[in-house]
């Protein structure tokens, strides 16, 4: 309820229906006043101001007028269809109107007082015939050419911006840049309520369109400079603050396609829509890892979109098949789509919204970026990875899983380069190129995987005909080895455990026959021990014997003499 | 409109239009000073169309008024424009491109 009421206090506002304005001046143009948009020539003033009201026509259900001083309606309307925007139609449908207001110095001729009264009356004609909400004058600078008296043209304007107010159309007046002004003939004074600068700025010979908000009484606005384009769509403005980390996570897991990788990353590879870098020298096979990324996915039946920007696709295809990976057939399936373009093709944010536009077209759950790296060569590294940003975070927001590539330069500090995006991407993947003996082999390594267990391990990473794989690095005594050292070192062992084999072969058979032997004399020494025993026992028994027979004898006596002795006792 | 006086009327060697939005002082002014240059240097030549933009507002369009008040010299060609209150004589008639009656207008 309390939110209600503050709201109905808040400035309304129009929203102007071009993509991302909005979100800078939260929700768009303040309702009911005018608005200055100024820049100099060629930075799509008057694009600017027609979308608006095309949008507002079509969106919005709001009629506009376009008020011209410069061009003609017919040439309007010819500029702005190239834009995707049938003037006509909305003309003929009462939406909008084209009042195209002449001036030429050289018919006029000033004599005494005069107001624009006739400006004002068209205006108004104008908006009541088709009951208008939204106006543009574009340019209405033109009249401080066509007027000699300025003090009058100067008073009238202000009349006519109040008017216009009271009128309550949103209106948008457009101005030519001057020298230390905001607008050569100072129209800022008139138009105070918001002021939207547009610039056209060329960087290393490539331009880009810039807009930012100068002011904006009454309301919270985005301050940045914007970078925005004009394409067969109308305007697309791309802010990134108004991204926020917000999206949904998935736990859900990609494979990469290299079962030896996915074991790297925890057994399964990837978070879905996370963030992939690849990045590696030249040659250390950075788009044979994106292309069997992209093969796995369409395996999977999933859609996946791929911009190469340094191979055409039919290199990229050729160049695929060589180690046993087949594209075509995902592209005749239309599973996997392919655009290349030169980075210097256009600016970064033309690549950027036409990347943007692509995949809301393809919806793909995969995008995969080869390389980025080139990107540098449009714009610096600062504004490389604003972009990236901006994509990736665009493409979390959607769930779409990105890798991109990356060619790291050995003569810098390779860590850390890679347009800086590495704090950006979830998983960071540095093939690298390890040279020893005599030979360069590739070295694979995870840096960073986010949110999951992954190995620590140098992998050595192979590419043979049949698509990549790692193998396990030899430790060996002389510390790692990889490629035909290792190769070289693993037959070394495979030769060094024949021959233990053979010789402990030998040995066993040395043992069985020691054993033999052993056992022989175990049994003469018994032999020779029973007959030592017997021997002894002998003796032993004839002693016994004796001694028995000793006894029995001494017995024997005994009784004898006891008989005789009771003999005569009996006779007693 | 126009057309129309001029199958039915007599055509003039000057046909002068004036565009004002209202009775405002400055119209007020300027068709006065206009009718008395006209009466002056033009006489039997000329005619005034008076158009109240407040009324026909649609007829802005045409002459491509801004100002008010407009003068347009509809005839002779080219059409010329002078716009207020039509104060300064020497610069009216140099702006239609009016000679005193007696000489001639050449073609």
């Amino acid at each position: 309820m309390a939110l209600k009421n503050f709201k109905s206090k808040t400035l309304l506002k129009t929203p102007t229906g071009i993509k991302g304005l909005d979100e800078i001046t939260g929700g768009g143009l303040p309702a009911g006043r005018p608005t200055l948009v100024c820049a100099s020539a060629g930075c799509g003033k008057t694009v600017m101001s027609v979308e608006f009201l095309v949008r507002g026509a079509i969106k919005y259900n709001e009629p506009g007028v376009f008020v011209t001083f410069e061009e003609k309606a017919e040439e309007i309307t010819t500029n702005v269809a190239s834009l995707g925007f049938d003037l006509d139609k909305l003309v003929r449908d009462k939406m909008l109107k084209i009042d195209y207001i002449h001036i030429d110095k050289s018919e006029i001729d000033e004599t005494g007082e005069y107001d624009l009264d006739g400006l004002f009356i068209r205006l108004g004609h104008s908006i009541d015939s088709i009951g208008a909400k939204r106006i543009v004058l574009d340019t209405i600078e033109s009249l401080f050419s066509g007027l000699e008296d300025q003090a009058i043209l100067r008073a009238e304007l202000r009349r006519l911006f109040n008017w216009l107010k009271e009128k309550g159309v949103t209106a948008i007046i457009t101005g030519e840049q001057g020298d230390g002004n905001i607008t050569r003939q100072g129209l800022e004074e008139y138009v105070s309520d918001c002021v939207i600068l547009l610039d056209n700025r060329v960087i290393n010979q490539i331009s880009t369109r810039l807009l930012r908000i100068v002011k904006y009484r009454g309301s919270l606005h985005g301050t940045n400079e914007y970078p925005f384009l004009i394409d067969e769509d109308g305007i697309s403005v791309l802010p990134i603050t108004s991204l926020l980390l917000q999206y949904e996570v998935s736990k859900e897991r990609v494979s990469t396609g290299i079962p030896s990788l996915d074991e790297m990353l925890g057994g399964k590879g990837f978070f879905r829509g996370s963030s992939i870098l690849v990045s590696g020298t030249a040659g250390t096979g950075k788009t044979s890892i994106a292309s069997i990324f992209a093969n796995e996915s369409c395996r999977r039946k999933e859609r996946c979109l791929y911009f190469a920007f340094e191979e055409s696709p039919l290199q990229i295809l050729r160049n695929m098949k060589s180690i046993g990976i087949d594209l075509k057939k995902h592209i005749d399936a239309g599973l996997l789509e392919m655009h290349a373009s030169r980075p210097t093709l256009n600016g970064l944010e033309m690549h950027l919204v036409s990347m943007y536009k692509k995949i809301k077209q393809f919806k793909p759950k995969i995008v995969i970026l080869d390389p980025i790296t080139n990107l540098v060569t449009v714009g610096s590294v600062s504004e490389v990875k604003a972009m990236l940003m901006r994509l990736i975070d665009f493409l979390q927001s959607e769930q779409i899983t990105v890798l991109f590539t990356a060619l790291s330069l050995n003569t810098i500090v390779n860590e850390q380069t890679d347009e800086g995006v590495s704090s950006l991407v979830d998983a960071w993947i540095l093939v690298r190129d390890i040279e020893s003996n005599g030979e360069r082999n590739r070295g694979m390594y995870i840096m960073k995987s986010r949110g999951m267990k992954h190995s620590n391990q140098v992998r050595e990473f192979i590419i043979t005909d049949n698509g990549l794989d790692l193998v396990d690095v030899y430790l060996g005594n002389d510390g790692v080895l990889i490629g035909s050292a290792r190769e070289a070192q693993q037959l070394e062992a495979l030769t060094d455990a024949r021959l233990r084999k053979l010789a402990s072969n030998r040995k066993d058979i040395e043992i069985t026959r020691k054993e033999k032997v052993l056992n022989a004399k175990i049994a003469s020494l018994e032999e020779e021990f029973e007959s030592l025993k017997d021997e002894l026992n002998k003796v032993y028994v004839e002693e016994e014997l004796k001694r028995s027979v000793i006894e029995e004898n001494r017995l024997a006596l005994v009784q004898k003499r006891n008989a005789k002795t009771s003999d005569n006792g009996k006779k007693k | 409109m126009a057309k129309k006086s001029k199958t039915t009327e007599k055509t003039y060697k000057w046909e002068l239009r004036l565009y004002i939005a209202g009775n405002t002082p400055k119209s007020t002014v300027a068709l006065s000073n206009l009718k008395r240059y006209c009466e002056t240097h033009l006489k039997g030549e000329y005619r005034i169309e008076v158009i109240d933009l407040l009324e026909k507002p649609q007829l802005a369009e045409g002459d491509q008024i801004l100002a008010i008040p407009t003068l347009v010299r509809k005839f002779p060609e080219p059409i010329r424009k002078i716009i207020g209150d039509l104060s300064n004589e020497t610069k009216v008639l140099v702006g239609l491109n009016i000679r005193p009656l007696n000489t001639e207008y050449e073609k």
